[in-house]
């Protein structure tokens, strides 16, 4: 049973690098990049083998109700590839890039500690248990904020505490109330028993799990705390914020609890409409008059967290296909981004679109893959981005909701916009830029070489016969969650 | 009188008799968290509690001399560490992370409940070193000083 080493890997991991880590990174590097490469392989192997059927592990050989149980199917195993494969590229991408902020392995341990709590709250079925990890991961990536020690760093990672606090005490009471409604803290067993409740039992714990995940997930009128962290952290933890931990914490949990254990009740999949529709305009609309790149990027995260909620509020097959699709698709591409705000930043120092200039000449890699990704996350066919926003697109259609295609439309039209601006005065500008302070490590083109490979290959996902095998089975999680549930039954 | 000198002589000897009382009493909540309310992290933080005591009445500059601090933080890691091989070991035994694979002994028995005594102690350990630590690194950062420690 592979299950519970996907936790205990980057824990293990994590605390033999404090033991052994000494004062250099050499110990960090090596330790957290073979923990992340076996559980990368692990993710996809579990998922090549079983990503059709419900698998189950009891902690400590409890029986399912009463233990803390952990959970295997095919979306567990699909958001935990993305995180693990992200992750791998940042690792690569931060060996140059944390050298300059710090010399030693601190940064190492602090980032198996996110993985953990990510990869915990992604497998478990136990809601307290999920409460946990989220925690672990939050803790996390507070110190991993700050990690660059700068005034404006401490600011955005106690703002980001605070709100990240607020939250938690919001799922806090909402897991109080389920328990108190259903006296059990198995998510599956919570689905049996939370229909036959009064209805409005589920509707506050909705809206307590809703605003608190919300959070996580910065939708609109949640997002306050993302931009000023997602800008402030070092670029290859801004790339796990952005394009891991909302997901993981955020959209992954919402998609588990609103359908899996709710049963996508039609009320709060028109709230995700909402939510979905206001992040996608506000979100790109604040964008555009960003000068700050990442900055830019991190409200863009918003904006498309929103095509996300929309495809979940849609709730159709195609609704889910598309948020799904779009879920690993921004993953990439805006992981990528970062990467090119990062080493941009690294190699004039600015992160002021003003201040770059045409840097085609000397950072060829850094701008072709800057501009795979710019037309990735605008929806450019035949980058991955343009598929999933179809797909979005033509389920509210196919459900008579035109003005959730208008405004999808509108988005997409928004991000293309503020993505030539960045293309126009960052990378391809008029000023001529002819030396630059530092020069890109041979990892960092890795990561983004890799994440621009990764933006045209995962195109092939839309292929039926692809399709089928991958994201169908992710998509049937969520439609279907009997199986989930069954997960008691055949235990 | 220095800044980091810590406090008057009538609170030193009063320290120097109330630590170890202290101590006692943290090692007897950890030792008996399988039988009585408490365990862990409650023995854990009153064993921090401890040695901050010395760390207020002393000073910081005695306390990093009297407690090595390299060895404490390597203690923490360690502990930590062996929490998870005695989870690992639940696997190889018995099939579970975390199992509890021991002879279980007798109900209110000092030496009983199998591994959680275990689990126990190295989570005391952790907590207390943890603890005292972070308290220790806030001690010693100068704000005035743009936050170098």
């Amino acid at each position: 049973m592979i299950l519970p080493y996907f936790i205990i890997i980057p824990l293990l991991a994590a605390f033999i690098i404090t033991l052994i880590g000494g004062k250099k990174d050499t110990w960090g590097i090596a330790l957290s990049i073979a923990a992340i490469v076996i559980m990368m392989v692990l993710s996809i192997y579990s998922f090549v083998i079983g990503k059709t059927e419900t698998v189950t592990y009891s902690m400590s050989n409890w029986d399912i109700p009463i233990g803390i149980c952990l959970v295997q199917d095919a979306l567990s195993l699909f958001v935990l590839i993305i995180i693990n494969i992200i992750a791998l590229t940042s690792l690569l991408f931060s060996i140059q890039y944390i050298r300059h902020l710090s010399p030693d392995w601190k940064y190492y341990a602090l980032f198996m500690l996110l993985i953990t709590g990510m990869n915990g709250v992604v497998l478990t079925g136990d809601i307290f248990n999920l409460f946990v990890f989220m925690e672990i991961a939050l803790f996390s990536a507070f110190a991993l904020v700050a990690y660059g020690g700068k005034a404006e760093e401490f600011e955005a990672s106690f703002k980001y505490a605070i709100m990240g606090s607020v939250s938690s005490v919001l799922i806090l009471v909402g897991i109080a109330i389920t328990y108190a409604t259903t006296s059990t803290l198995t998510m599956a067993k919570i689905a049996t028993i939370l229909p036959q409740t009064e209805p409005i039992v589920m509707l506050m714990i909705g809206a307590l799990f809703m605003v608190g995940f919300g959070l996580k997930a910065a939708a609109m009128p949640f997002h306050a705390w993302l931009p000023d962290a997602h800008s402030s952290a070092p670029a290859p933890i801004s790339a796990m914020l952005s394009g891991v931990l909302i997901k993981a914490l955020g959209i992954y949990v919402l998609m588990r609890i609103f359908f899996n254990v709710f049963g996508a009740v039609q009320i709060f999949k028109e709230i995700f409409i909402v939510l979905g529709a206001i992040s996608i305009i506000v979100g790109v609309i604040l964008a555009l008059g960003q000068w700050d790149m990442k900055r830019l990027l991190a409200y863009h995260s918003i904006s498309q967290i929103g095509y996300i909620l929309l495809g979940m509020g849609l709730g159709t097959y195609l609704g889910l296909l598309g948020a799904i699709f779009h879920l690993l698709n921004h993953a990439i591409f805006k992981s990528l981004l970062f990467y090119n705000a990062g080493s941009v930043e690294i190699a004039l120092g600015t992160r002021n679109l003003k201040e770059m200039g045409n840097l085609t000449k000397v950072m060829p890699i850094s701008s072709s893959t800057s501009l795979i990704a710019s037309l990735s996350i605008s929806g450019i066919p035949p980058f991955n981005g343009f598929f999933s926003k179809l797909i979005i697109i033509i389920a509210a259609l196919e459900v008579n909701a035109p003005w959730v295609a208008f405004i999808a439309i509108i988005g997409s039209l928004l991000t293309l916009a503020s993505f030539m601006k960045v293309q126009r005065y960052g990378f391809r500008g008029e000023k001529i830029v002819e030396k630059i302070e530092d020069k890109i490590g041979l990892n960092m083109k890795i990561a983004m070489i890799t994440l621009a490979v990764l933006c045209v290959v995962t195109s092939a996902l839309i292929i039926p016969g692809i399709r089928e095998v991958i994201l169908d089975p992710v998509v049937n999680v969520l439609l279907d969650s009997s199986k989930y549930i069954q997960m008691l039954v055949g235990s | 009188m220095k800044n980091n000198q810590g406090m008057s002589i009538i609170v030193k000897t009063v320290t120097r008799v109330s630590v170890w009382l202290m101590v006692l009493y943290a090692w007897y909540i950890i030792l008996h968290g399988h039988l009585t309310p408490g365990g862990g992290f409650g023995g854990g933080v009153i064993f921090a509690i401890a040695m901050l005591n010395v760390l207020l009445a002393y000073g910081s500059e005695f306390t990093e001399k009297w407690l090595k601090i390299r060895l404490l933080h390597d203690i923490e890691a360690a502990s930590i560490l062996l929490f998870l091989i005695v989870g690992i070991l639940g696997i190889s035994v018995l099939g579970g992370f975390l199992t509890n694979f021991i002879l279980k002994g007798k109900l209110y028995e000092l030496i009983s409940a199998g591994t959680i005594p275990i689990f126990n102690i190295l989570i005391g350990i952790k907590v207390a070193m943890s603890l005292f630590l972070a308290v220790l690194i806030l001690a010693k950062t100068n704000i005035e000083n743009g936050g170098e420690v």
